[in-house]
């Protein structure tokens, strides 16, 4: 890949420290990160417990996204995800928001119109085309055995 | 020690994994709802090939939390129901193997937008 002079200083400074990008990135490493290991100890609390791992997971994943709805419903969850970008959206929390906010917003529009209609406004594409692919891989593995 | 060995091997992997979101909302046109597709649809491609097993057996929460992991556990759970199941697996393991974090957010959706109303912006 060539890339001019022009194209090298422009480059230069989008990724340069203190550029919107830079910043950008850091705070969402730093907000994932923080997001994650928070799951990871909890992981590690209740795996202290006699639950299954199976149990533990699952539990995990409840707390991290009634957390998440708690402060979508306070509406802390948008201050923190308008500076963390995509160190919000990316794990789970960024799933949850996105059923959370809509079923809050739509819910002077009815129960059934406006909040259950909207819920997956968001979350669906991601249903349909994680279960989509999945679906393939399940039909990939029925034929050629790969269980 | 142990334990903060997790933590740090959840916070890293979890931190890139966002941060390669990030690249691609500032860098691409995609929008953040496409990210988030591509994202799950990566994840059951790695989860496929075998390659994100072990990235979730390192980073713990790191690699399962993401969107990436969502992805990867849908295509496990697939092929556990299909082992299983055989034919009939392929329909119902994706979204069973979803159905936690997806009835999770549902519910907690309905009763937060029962007791809480949109801040204005």
């Amino acid at each position: 890949m060539s890339v001019s002079k022009d194209e090298y200083s422009n480059l230069a400074k989008r990724f340069s420290p203190g550029s919107p990008v830079f910043v950008d990135c850091v705070k969402a490493f730093a907000v994932g990160g923080l997001i994650c290991s928070f799951a990871e100890l909890l992981t590690f609390l209740f795996s202290k417990t006699s639950m299954t791992l199976e149990e533990v997971k699952a539990l995990v994943l409840v707390i991290v996204i009634a957390i998440t709805a708690i402060l979508t419903g306070f509406g802390v969850f948008d201050k923190i995800a308008k500076h963390a970008g995509a160190g919000t959206a990316v794990p789970i929390t960024g799933f949850a928001n996105s059923i959370v906010s809509p079923a809050m917003e739509f819910h002077s529009e009815g129960l059934i119109l406006g909040t259950a209609a909207n819920m997956f406004k968001l979350a669906g594409p991601v249903i349909v085309f994680g279960c989509g692919s999945a679906v393939l891989y399940g039909l990939i593995v029925f034929v050629f055995k790969l269980y | 020690m142990e334990l903060f060995l997790a933590l740090c091997k959840a916070f890293l992997v979890g931190g890139l994994i966002c941060v390669i979101g990030q690249l691609l909302v500032d860098l691409t046109k995609l929008t953040p709802g496409k990210v988030l597709v591509l994202f799950v649809v990566c994840g059951v491609l790695l989860g496929a090939v075998g390659l994100y097993e072990p990235l979730a057996k390192w980073a713990g929460a790191g690699a399962t939390l993401p969107l990436t992991g969502f992805g990867y556990n849908l295509a496990k759970g697939t092929k556990e129901a299909v082992a299983e199941k055989g034919l009939l697996g392929v329909l119902d393991g994706p979204l069973a193997s979803a159905s936690v974090g997806i009835m999770a957010a549902v519910v907690s959706g309905l009763v937060v937008s029962v007791f809480a109303r949109p801040k204005g912006k």
